[in-house]
């Protein structure tokens, strides 16, 4: 597939090798392991000279990986490959290194301080200074020439804290511009913004083209990268597979689905037939407050229900909503209730605090195991028993010898790797450690279990064995939410599958018509574009 | 072991403070010409420490938690002062005025706690200005004067059991104390051994339980003979019986109920121990409030042993007690102590203070030994973190136990398991 994908893009450079333009970057064959994965294999890409040049692939596909390789993360000699910027092949040790030559990448956490000016965070690290004072005359002016270029309409002394998301993405971008930047990589730029500030900075961006600086822009937002995009590439499990032109070719969204998603669906999923029952759970018009920005919604009247005995997968990008919907519901641990009801058993639940919900029968298994899910300082059997400690009291007083039976018997049955439940979590792998907090969780005794990515970062063969626990507790007629970024697991264990964009839902598919361009259409699909039920009932 | 590896913390940086403790006895007992294990200088070093140990009990508990206490020294001369003018002016009898102090105590607490856990300031700050204004406090209320107390109220600080029953040359409740002490270790040990063996759980050699037993034996029979034979009138104290009951319940609570193990969630990731269902404010607020309870109890102690109040009481405690929980091998970032490690990291810093006294070494530099002392203890805990592995102590223990914990059971590998069962899972269930 990679040999296919080299030629591609070289066929590309041949068919232009009489130049209305000129190559401003080159990827040799990067390649790029962390122990035991496999992150990018024999990428190339090449950009031309002021264009707009689009990064797609799915979660985990490798593009963030490529651009820390390109901007010196990861330092030369750390992969595999060649970099030739600007005809030269090029080592960066450092983001220092990558700088210099003309690279800035903006990421998708901005990288400013809140506490600071804008034209502090400008000259951060570069301040306009001689001999360490600081010229603030000339930091000043500079500034706002700067905010000028990018039409920030703001003082260069308003702090950073007091303006918002979509105007602090402007100021990284003048803070990439007093670097004479020649080569502008935008991570998710529009992930945060609302529709107008994104229009207000992809129209910025056309200007930067417009003006000769190059960009490489990593999105998920299939409409904006058709807009804006001059080429892209698709990059899929660490391969680069194509690169397109946007008019050359005449590519769309579907075209670029097919290109993210043209895989076949891994047959690793355990055998298991499903015994559905009735409706136990259902939530509706769930509407929540992001907990610091309160005009943004980060649910959006969701409604959704589960059956007893089923998988219910939630299929959205990164940053689309899906974990803030669960935590939400779950006791109401993140954002601001607005409004929406939880019914369980046909019983409206008002679930105020997490200790709420678990005494409900809710069990939400985070997706970051190790900042949510574990308290890494602790051991195997501590942690088991965290979440229902009343289980194994008397009085006040835990039982330690229900607690180590406890702990025992879900190490063996969840198979556990580790020498003894007195064993500190910290030592375990991903996958091991992933089985605890699932036991940690089951010994909660769930009628309805959450599970948040429950398979990331984890190898295949615990993946396997997890989807088996997965199964068994639908079979056991408990009801499972399976929120998760890979499609084809998704697919393989859902029985119905939610799509998720920006908060709302935007669809619902059965087992038999969920496939990955259908799911990948709904999930970029916007609100406002039209009805995603709709569409997908057609 | 795990039993008994509890009662001496659970870890092998804990097990190294106790070496370090023993070897540093050693060493004064023999430079200072056996003057340190004499009854009298034991007694002194406990009765002249206890207040410090008490403060380290609830110290732990709030550093496991996350925060710091920087005021219980403040609190406990406010309280003291309290307490003292209390009894002079109403006439209280000596129990009132402990719980009157006690009550004051937890006043206090509950105002720190407040700002702490349900206003989001820092413990540092709010035990700043805590540390300010008690200290202020107690001048205020005492005029800077200093306030006797009477006798009945000095035997929690100075007084000793009483002599009961036949003359056998030794304080007869102090041994009985001992006997108890003995029979309950045997007692235990035996009886998690046996409750290990019927869970299937490995146990180590039995020769190696009582050797452990026989030495963790001898040193109570030893203490015991050195408190039981001191001079006549004196025998254990009464402020080191307050102390073991504390060192038992706290040490209990901490490990063992739900509080205990919420108060190591908290610390050790808040966030995730939210997600679990802890009400981590409410544990905050508890942690707070009862540190200023001890101190309370703590200052009372002193009152009682230095038989009056005055206004410099208490000055710079503080810094002793969280001397003696990072000693003791409590981590700056939370989530990790242990109640009898901080109480063996206080007796470290207890016999070197009174071990250099005793070799006539000056006030100055017995402060930069111990300021050293602690950098060090630290130093070597980190040192060790960053290696990835344990302590020389620690490796000789694990050698001591067979090493039998650390073996990885084999296991048949993934690709040939079947999946778990329903059965297998619903069993646990």
């Amino acid at each position: 597939m990679s040999e296919a994908a080299g030629h591609h893009g070289a066929a590309h450079r041949a068919d232009g090798a009489n130049p209305p333009f000129s190559v401003i970057l080159e990827m040799r064959d990067i390649t790029k392991e962390f122990p035991g994965v496999k992150a990018l294999s024999n990428v190339s890409m090449t950009v031309r000279r002021g264009e707009v040049h689009a990064i797609c692939g799915e979660n985990g596909a490798g593009k963030s990986t490529l651009m820390k390789v390109l901007s010196g993360v990861y330092p030369a000699g750390d992969y595999e490959g060649e970099i030739h910027f600007e005809g030269q092949l090029c080592e960066f040790h450092n983001i220092r290194d990558s700088e210099h030559a003309g690279i800035v990448i903006i990421h998708q956490e901005l990288a400013l301080i809140p506490e600071l000016s804008i034209a502090e965070n400008i000259f951060l690290g570069n301040e306009e200074a001689r001999g360490g004072v600081i010229d603030w005359m000339a930091t000043r002016q500079r500034a706002s020439e700067l905010l000028a270029r990018v039409g920030l309409k703001e003082l260069p002394d308003t702090k950073i804290k007091d303006i918002g998301v979509g105007k602090q993405q402007l100021v990284e971008i003048a803070k990439a511009l007093s670097k004479d930047v020649k080569l502008l990589i935008l991570d998710e730029p529009t992930a945060a913004l609302n529709e107008g500030d994104s229009q207000h900075l992809l129209d910025l961006i056309s200007g930067l083209r417009s003006k000769g600086v190059t960009c490489i822009m990593i999105s998920h937002k299939l409409n904006e990268i058709e807009q804006i995009a001059d080429s892209i590439t698709i990059i899929r499990d660490g391969r680069s597979i194509e690169t397109l032109r946007v008019k050359e070719d005449g590519v769309d969204e579907n075209r670029i689905i097919r290109g993210m998603v043209g895989r076949d669906l891994e047959s690793r999923f355990p055998d298991h037939t499903p015994e559905i029952g009735e409706v136990f759970f259902e939530v509706r018009n769930w509407t929540v407050r992001h907990p610091a920005v309160p005009d943004r919604l980060v649910a959006k009247n969701s409604s959704f229900f589960v059956r007893r005995g089923e998988i219910v997968g939630f299929a959205g990008l990164m940053g689309a909503g899906r974990t803030e919907l669960m935590r939400s519901l779950f006791g109401r641990s993140y954002g601001t209730y607005v409004s929406g009801t939880i019914i369980k058993d046909g019983k409206e639940l008002r679930l105020r605090s997490v200790a709420d919900a678990i005494d409900h029968g809710l069990a939400y298994v985070t997706e970051d195991r190790k900042t949510l899910g574990l308290n890494l300082l602790d051991d195997i059997k501590r942690t088991t028993v965290s979440a229902r400690l009343k289980r194994i009291t008397r009085g006040f007083v835990v039982d330690e010898r229900e607690e180590y039976n406890y702990a025992e018997s879900y190490r063996k049955s969840l198979r556990t790797k580790a020498p003894s439940v007195d064993e500190g979590v910290a030592k375990l792998s991903g996958g091991n450690q992933q089985k605890v907090v699932l036991a940690k969780w089951l010994f909660t005794e769930p009628d309805l279990l959450i599970l948040d990515e429950p398979t990331r970062g984890i190898d295949v063969g615990a993946k396997f064995e997890i989807y088996g626990i997965i199964q068994s507790m639908a079979a056991q007629g408990k009801g499972v939410v399976l929120v998760s970024s890979e499609l084809p697991e998704l697919i393989g264990l859902s029985d119905r599958i939610y799509t998720i964009n920006e908060g709302a839902i935007t669809g619902v598919l059965d087992k038999s018509q969920a496939d990955q361009e259908s799911l990948m259409r709904l999930m970029t699909q916007t609100s406002s574009r039209g009805s995603g039920a709709a569409r997908a009932s057609a | 072991m795990d039993k008994v590896k509890k009662i001496f913390g659970g870890d092998t940086r804990q097990l190294g403070m106790i070496f370090a403790l023993v070897a540093l006895i050693i060493f004064f007992q023999i430079a200072t010409d056996g003057l340190t294990l004499t009854p009298d200088n034991v007694i002194n070093i406990f009765q002249g420490n206890s207040y410090i140990l008490v403060l380290a009990i609830g110290m732990v508990l709030v550093i496991i938690a996350g925060h710091i206490d920087l005021s219980v020294g403040s609190v406990a001369a406010f309280v003291g002062i309290c307490v003292a003018i209390a009894m002079r002016d109403w006439n209280l009898s000596w129990w009132v005025g402990i719980l009157l102090g006690l009550a004051i105590g937890a006043v206090v607490g509950v105002w720190q706690g407040f700002w702490t856990a349900y206003v989001g300031i820092p413990a540092f700050i709010v035990t700043l200005s805590g540390m300010l204004f008690f200290r202020g406090a107690n001048q205020f209320v005492g005029k800077s004067n200093t306030v006797p107390v009477d006798a009945d109220f000095q035997r929690i600080g100075g007084g000793y059991l009483p002599e009961v029953g036949p003359d056998t040359g030794y304080n007869n409740l102090t041994l009985l104390i001992g006997l108890l002490l003995v029979v309950g270790v045997v007692f235990g040990s035996l009886r998690s051994r046996r409750a290990l063996i019927k869970l299937g759980a490995e146990v180590e050699d039995a020769w190696i339980m009582w050797v452990r037993l026989g030495l963790i034996c001898a040193a109570i029979i030893g203490a015991t003979l050195l408190f039981g034979s001191g001079r006549p009138g004196t025998s254990f104290p009464i402020s080191g019986l307050i102390l073991a009951v504390l060192v038992l319940v706290y040490g209990f609570v901490s490990n063992r109920t739900v509080i205990g193990r919420h108060i190591y969630a908290v610390g050790g990731n808040r966030h995730a121990a939210e997600l679990s269902g802890v009400k981590s404010k409410k544990i905050n607020f508890l942690v707070m409030m009862n540190m200023s309870v001890l101190a309370a109890l703590a200052g009372m102690i002193f009152v009682a042993r230095s038989t009056a109040s005055g206004p410099f009481d208490g000055v710079g405690w503080e810094l002793d007690a969280i001397a003696a929980v990072f000693i003791g091998g409590a981590a700056v970032t939370g989530g990790v102590g242990t109640v009898v490690g901080s109480i063996v990291g206080g007796l470290v810093m207890a016999v070197l203070n009174n071990g250099l006294q005793l070799l006539g070494i000056g006030a100055d530099a017995t402060q930069m030994i111990k300021g050293l002392v602690l950098l060090i203890a630290v130093a070597f805990d980190v040192y060790n973190k960053s290696q990835g592995r344990a302590s020389l102590i620690g490796l000789m223990m694990k050698r001591l136990r067979g090493g039998t914990t650390d073996d990885v059971e084999p296991e048949p590998t993934a690709a040939t398991e079947t999946t778990p069962t329903t059965e297998t899972i619903r069993q646990n269930i």
